[in-house]
C-alpha cells in the first residue's frame, strides 16, 4: 500500500535512574493509521526507535488495567487511547501522576497494592456456611447496589485523577475505597463494620475525600468512586453521632 | 485507624452549604442590592424598626441565627480544604483558625441577638 | 546493588493542570464569599443591637458603590454555589430506583435547582411583605 504515511509526533517523557537526574522529554516521529493505538505507537517506537523505552502493557483491550499513563495531561489507557485524535498537533505521554517514576512510563505501586489488601477485597460471610445450604440467592436489585463497583480493573486513572491522593498518599484514594463499598453493598457480605471501622471512618477513608469527583469522569469502566465514597459520609456521619445510643447493634 | 471527627464540621458544611444554595441568591439580591436601592423592594423593608421587630420574634432570631452561624461553617471547613489543597500543611493550626473564626462569629451572633431581646 | 531512585513528581499548581481543577477549585473558592456575606449580615446583627443610630449607619454602608459591587459578584458566586452544589449531590446519594427505574444524576440535580428556585421566590414573597 503506497498512501503517504501521517507521522505523528510523541513526546515521552523518559526517566533512567542510572542516568538522569530528573525526568526529561524525548521526542518520536510515529508513522501511524487512524486504527493505531497510543499503546501501539509506544510499541512502534520500542520495536523500531528506542528499545530501552519502558513502559507496561498486557491485553491491549482495556480490561487488565496495565497501560494507564498520562496522555496530553489526561489520565489514560493507552491502548483504548487513539493517535489520530492527536493528529497533526503531536501529542505528550507520561507516566501516571501521583505515582512515583520507577522508569520512564512505569509507576510504583507498592502503595496501591498494599491498600488494596488492607480492606479485605472479598465476601467476608454474615455467618458460617456449609455447602448444603447451596448457593446465595440475589435478587437483581441488590445486585445493582454493588454490580458496577465491580468493574474494577486496578488501572489506577482514578489515583492520578485524585488531588487529595497526590497531596496526601496516606489516603486509600477512589479506587480502593469503590472496592470497599462494592463489598460492604453486597447483600452476601457481613464483614461492614470491620471495614468501616477499620478504615471507612477514618480520615484515610471516606473522610480523606473532598469531592472533587475527577476520579469517576476518567475511569475507563464507568466504576464512579466519586459515588462509591461519598454516598457513605451521611451513613458515617450519622454513624458518628448515634454510635453510643446503639452500643447493643454495633456489637453484634 | 483513628476514627475521623470530620462528621462533625462536614455536617454544619453541609446543613450551611444546603442552606447557601436554597436562599443565598435571594438573600443577597434582597439585603445587598433590592433593599438598599429601592429595587423592586421599599427601601424600609430593612428598616430598624422592622429588623428590630423582625429579631425580637423567636423564629427571626432562629433564622438570623441559622443564617449566619450555618453560612460561617459551611464556608470554614471549604476554606480550611481550599488552604490544604494550595499546599499548606499545617492542618491542626488551619483547624483551630477557621472553625474558631465560625465558632466566635456564631457566638457573636447569639449574643446579639440575646442582647436584642424580645 | 539497586538503581532503583523512583522520581517523585511536585504537586505545586496542580489544580491548573486541567479544566476539570479549576472548575473545582471555582467552587470551592464560592465559600470566600459566603463567609464575607456572613461577615457582612454579622455587622449588621451587632449594629441592629446597638441601637438605631448605628444600625442606620450600617445601611448607609450598604449603599456605597464598593458594596454595591461586593453583593454583584457574591450575587453571581451564590449562584454558582448553588449550581455546583446540586451538580454534585448526585455523587452523595446512594443507588436509588423509581418505577424500577433507577434515577439519574440529572434528575437529582434538577430536583435541586427546581427546590431552589422555588425557595428563592419564597424569600423573595414573603421579603416583599415585609414593608413598613
Amino acid at each position: 500500500m503506497a498512501d503517504a504515511e501521517k507521522i505523528i509526533e510523541i513526546r515521552v517523557l523518559r526517566y533512567r535512574s542510572e542516568q538522569d537526574k530528573e525526568p526529561v522529554p524525548q521526542s518520536f516521529k510515529v508513522p501511524f493509521t487512524d486504527d493505531m493505538s497510543v499503546l501501539q505507537g509506544l510499541q512502534y517506537i520500542k520495536d523500531y526507535l528506542d528499545g530501552t523505552l519502558s513502559f507496561r502493557w498486557s491485553c491491549r483491550m482495556a480490561i487488565c488495567g496495565s497501560c494507564g499513563m498520562m496522555i496530553d495531561g489526561k489520565p489514560k489507557l493507552s491502548c483504548k487511547t487513539f493517535l489520530r485524535e492527536y493528529y497533526p498537533e503531536g501529542l505528550s505521554v507520561e507516566a501516571l501522576a501521583h505515582f512515583p517514576i520507577e522508569r520512564d512510563l512505569i509507576v510504583s505501586v507498592e502503595d496501591f497494592v498494599t491498600k488494596l489488601e488492607r480492606i479485605k477485597p472479598y465476601i467476608i460471610p454474615k455467618e458460617p456456611r456449609t455447602l448444603e445450604q447451596g448457593e446465595y440467592l440475589q435478587t437483581p436489585q441488590q445486585r445493582d447496589m454493588y454490580e458496577q463497583f465491580s468493574s474494577c480493573i486496578n488501572c489506577m486513572l482514578c489515583y492520578a485523577a485524585c488531588p487529595q491522593y497526590g497531596l496526601n498518599p496516606d489516603f486509600t484514594g477512589p479506587g480502593i475505597l469503590a472496592l470497599l463499598h462494592r463489598y460492604n453493598a453486597d447483600s452476601r457480605d457481613g464483614g461492614q463494620s470491620e471495614r468501616l471501622n477499620s478504615l471507612g471512618h477514618t480520615d484515610e477513608g471516606f473522610w480523606g475525600c473532598t469531592a472533587v469527583a475527577y476520579c469517576s469522569e476518567v475511569c475507563p469502566k464507568g466504576v464512579d468512586p466519586a459515588n462509591a465514597i461519598n454516598q457513605n459520609k451521611m451513613n458515617s456521619a450519622i454513624n458518628y453521632f448515634t454510635r453510643f445510643v446503639t452500643q447493643g447493634e454495633a456489637n453484634k | 485507624m483513628k476514627r475521623s471527627n470530620e462528621p462533625i464540621f462536614w455536617s454544619l458544611f453541609g446543613a450551611g452549604g444546603m442552606l447557601a444554595a436554597l436562599i443565598g441568591p435571594a438573600l443577597v439580591f434582597i439585603t445587598g442590592i433590592a433593599v438598599p436601592f429601592g429595587l423592586f423592594f421599599s427601601p424600609d423593608t430593612m428598616s430598624y424598626a422592622n429588623m428590630l421587630a423582625f429579631s425580637q420574634h423567636w423564629a427571626g432570631k432562629v433564622f438570623v441565627l441559622a443564617v449566619i452561624a450555618l453560612f460561617l461553617w459551611h464556608a470554614a471547613h471549604r476554606i480550611g480544604i481550599l488552604l490544604h489543597d494550595f499546599g499548606i500543611h499545617a492542618i491542626a493550626l488551619v483547624k483551630v483558625v477557621v472553625y474558631g473564626s465560625a465558632l466566635l462569629g456564631t457566638v457573636v451572633a447569639a449574643y446579639a441577638l440575646l442582647k436584642i431581646g424580645s | 546493588m539497586s538503581n532503583r531512585r523512583p522520581y517523585v513528581r511536585s504537586m505545586d499548581g496542580w489544580w491548573k493542570r486541567d479544566a476539570y481543577f479549576m472548575r473545582y477549585m471555582a467552587r470551592e473558592v464560592t465559600a470566600l464569599f459566603v463567609a464575607a456575606y456572613a461577615f457582612v449580615l454579622l455587622v449588621g446583627l451587632v449594629r441592629l443591637s446597638q441601637g438605631e443610630a448605628a444600625f442606620n449607619g450600617w445601611l448607609q454602608y450598604l449603599k456605597t458603590p464598593q458594596m454595591l459591587v461586593f453583593h454583584l459578584i457574591a450575587l453571581a458566586t451564590f449562584c454558582y454555589h448553588t449550581w455546583s452544589w446540586f451538580s454534585i449531590m448526585p455523587k452523595t446519594m446512594p443507588i436509588m430506583y423509581v418505577g424500577g427505574k433507577r434515577v439519574q444524576p440529572g434528575a437529582i440535580t434538577g430536583a435541586g435547582i427546581a427546590a431552589s428556585v422555588v425557595a428563592c421566590l419564597a424569600v423573595l414573597l414573603i421579603a416583599g411583605g415585609m414593608h413598613s
